[in-house]
């Protein structure tokens, strides 16, 4: 098949277009805007035929979405970053709807300081929501996993939406050559949305998201989007399935690299999973039993993968491009609740930090970490939380707070 | 549920029993309540309510509803936006033919003064300037009535609240959203009240004629809220209107009408010294200052008005 270069925000826009959604409520932020651009342009020149409306925030866009897809048309939206957390409250909301559609959120670091390059904060703050969360690593995998998440969003075992995460710059303006799948393939993959009893008839009244009162059924509708989500893990890996059987591309929850024999291991999410790959391969050539673990699926967590892909191995460096303030990383703390009292747990769980605000995360600090782990396992001591930062960086932050200095010191002999 | 080419001329064209189902958990004396089943009446049940935190969220408790239609509750800022979801879907349905034009509804987005005049202005904002075809029913009781009555956007000067126990109370003022839902140019803006169900019903009438973003608000007198006795609400609300405190009034095309012109106004204390809210411009002696204030600031809005009208 034919592959075309696109960006990972046109990789996202050409899967809302094979899916063949019929409503786009949007809102621009940088890095996500081109997705919107792109899907506007599809419409105005009559290439697609679904409805764009640019809402006045990702608040109401969220909440349009969720009103949308519950009275029965196929949704998809985008956002990112602040645009994610302003529409908080929305996410949570329209997951207990159980109103099914997808969002693409392309990941960028979060205000204060206010960036515009990527880490996870953003969508992990997310994590909690009734989303269920796809993280991407390619560009291909944008466009992949945005149809695969219709199908899971829409599962009558599921039908909770979906949020596809594309790492901002890395994959939203990086060209990599994309295999676009037949529209009729993709259309017969995706198949049409069935809104079932979730939708808005003159002929079928329907009171939807009404108030509870106590505990009980509060809890009832919680655990029922709980187990929903849960659900997901075990149809994510059917639909993994059935896309590699008509697309030759699979897609597992978990992403294991070189990882059969490997006494030690990286685990890291996102487009910055391909510096570890990178690093495994040189440190293969000098002799480590090394791999990389990837999870694709977040939420639900696919708890069974995870275990065992991680059983009886020496120890495992998990780098998180996020940070819990006062905690530390966030995937490394679910790799905790996954392993916790299992006699095959390796013994060595170690926290890097890295790749915040698009830092880069260098080979050589690929080699460190695995060094560290592997003296871990000597000494049988874990090492302490790192938070990866080079003597080079703070000289270079060092000379920012020097201008600032005089600067100030300038201005202030102004005022006197 | 009234047909659309039925007129509504006179008090006796109103149905006389209720649409909207009973044993709702409103307060009783609810000006809200009595508004809404007049509303409710003439828009029927090809409705799909759309709703945002306030009072009305109580109305529909799982698994009960007084609605005969369909209901959505969204959050406090986001009603405007879950009826552009919903009035989107439902057109790309009729237009891809998956639905007939029997299963179309309309959209009604139902808010209290804090949704409407604070955090969802933004949302309403953008939906009349995307020109949504939908209704919107602000239920104004001046103030944040659900958690106990804090003064909102909406709260009139010196009106004691939870969060204005002074004794000058609420030192501010209450904001025109008239004027700035009309600043927009829906296609039809109207300010209503239960007690004079006449006026209101042929304004929903006018109102469900029309396509386009339409825009109501209801003034609520609030027993609980305003502190005054629930047999009062209606002659609470009659008085808004016959000291000129609630002008009735609506725009359409363009222009500004006020469809009842209190000629011999009643003083405004008469209205102000029903409601323990206002107790202390009276107790433990009158304000005559706040009190003159009051009487000015409505006196003025008149003379404009009858300037206008010259």
């Amino acid at each position: 098949m034919k592959r075309t270069l696109l960006t990972g925000n046109g990789a996202a826009a050409w899967a809302a277009r094979l899916a063949a959604v019929d409503y786009i409520p949007a809102f621009p932020i940088t890095p996500q805007t081109e997705i919107i651009e792109t899907l506007a342009d599809w419409i105005d020149t009559g290439e697609i035929t679904g409805r764009l409306v640019t809402m006045e925030s990702e608040h109401s866009m969220v909440t349009a979405a969720g009103s949308a897809a519950a009275t029965g048309v196929r949704v998809f939206s985008a956002t990112s970053s602040q645009g994610l957390l302003y529409a908080m409250e929305m996410l949570y909301t329209v997951s207990g709807w159980r109103a099914p559609f997808v969002l693409a959120n392309v990941s960028r670091g979060l205000s204060a300081p206010i960036t515009l390059e990527p880490d996870h904060n953003d969508i992990l703050a997310a994590r909690d929501s009734g989303f269920l969360q796809i993280h991407c690593a390619s560009c291909q995998e944008v466009l992949d996993s945005t149809l695969m998440a219709y199908r899971l969003a829409e599962d009558e075992r599921i039908r909770l939406p979906v949020i596809v995460n594309l790492d901002g710059f890395y994959l939203s303006f990086t060209r990599e050559p994309v295999e676009i799948p037949d529209a009729d393939a993709a259309r017969q993959f995706v198949g049409s949305f069935d809104a079932e009893n979730i939708r808005f008839r003159a002929s079928a009244p329907e009171s939807q998201a009404v108030a509870v009162l106590g505990g009980g059924p509060y809890s009832y509708f919680r655990y029922e989007t709980h187990l929903a989500a849960i659900n997901g893990a075990a149809v994510y890996d059917e639909i993994a399935e059935e896309f590699s059987r008509r697309f030759g591309r699979k897609h597992d929850a978990v992403e294991a690299y070189r990882a059969d024999d490997a006494d030690y291991l990286f685990v890291m999410m996102g487009s910055f999973a391909s510096k570890a790959r990178e690093a495994v391969d040189r440190l293969r050539e000098d002799g480590w039993a090394i791999g990389l673990l990837r999870p694709r699926l977040l939420r639900p967590l696919p708890v069974v993968h995870l275990q065992k892909l991680l059983a009886k191995r020496k120890a495992v460096a998990v780098i998180d491009q996020n940070i819990s303030m006062g905690m530390g990383g966030i995937l490394h703390s679910e790799l905790a609740s996954v392993l916790y009292g299992r006699n095959d747990a390796p013994t060595v769980l170690a926290s890097f930090i890295g790749g915040l605000g698009g830092r880069d995360i260098s080979t050589e600090e690929f080699f460190e970490m695995a060094q560290s782990i592997r003296q871990a396992v000597e000494t049988g001591q874990t090492p302490a939380p790192r938070l990866l930062y080079t003597q080079t960086e703070l000289r270079e932050v060092r000379k920012l707070q020097a201008i600032a200095q005089v600067e100030r010191q300038q201005l202030g002999a102004i005022d006197d | 549920m009234t047909d659309s080419s039925d007129t509504i001329r006179g008090i006796k064209d109103l149905p006389s029993t209720h649409l909207l189902g009973t044993g709702t958990p409103m307060c009783a004396g609810c000006g809200a309540l009595e508004a809404l089943h007049v509303i409710y009446d003439i828009l029927g049940s090809k409705t799909v309510f759309v709703n945002a935190a306030g009072c009305m969220t109580l109305l529909s408790v799982y698994p009960f509803t007084p609605f005969r239609g369909s209901w959505l509750y969204t959050a406090m800022a986001s009603a405007p936006a879950g009826a552009q979801g919903i009035r989107d879907a439902l057109d790309i349905l009729l237009q891809q033919k998956r639905i007939t034009q029997e299963e179309d509804l309309e959209v009604v987005v139902l808010t209290g003064d804090g949704a409407a005049y604070g955090m969802g202005l933004s949302a309403t904002s953008g939906s009349m300037e995307r020109m949504l075809d939908y209704i919107y029913i602000c239920y104004d009781n001046e103030g944040y009535g659900n958690t106990g009555q804090q003064y909102s956007a909406a709260t009139p000067h010196a009106a004691r609240t939870s969060t204005s126990h002074g004794v000058s109370g609420f030192a501010g003022y209450k904001k025109n959203l008239f004027d700035i839902w009309v600043a927009h140019k829906p296609a039809y803006v109207a300010t209503v009240i239960g007690a004079d169900p006449l006026d209101l019903a042929k304004k929903i009438e006018k109102a469900r004629s029309m396509e386009g973003p339409r825009m109501i608000i209801a003034l609520s007198p609030c027993p609980t809220g305003w502190d005054y006795d629930p047999r009062e609400t209606v002659n609470i609300g009659r008085l808004a209107v016959k000291t000129g405190v609630w002008p009735l009034k609506e725009y359409a095309d363009g222009e500004v009408v006020h469809t009842k012109i209190p000629r011999q106004r009643a003083p405004v204390e008469e209205y102000l010294k029903l409601q323990g809210r206002f107790a202390h411009l009276f107790e433990p002696e009158r304000n005559e200052v706040l009190l003159a204030e009051i009487q000015a600031r409505v006196d003025a809005y008149w003379e404009k008005v009858e300037v206008a009208e010259k």
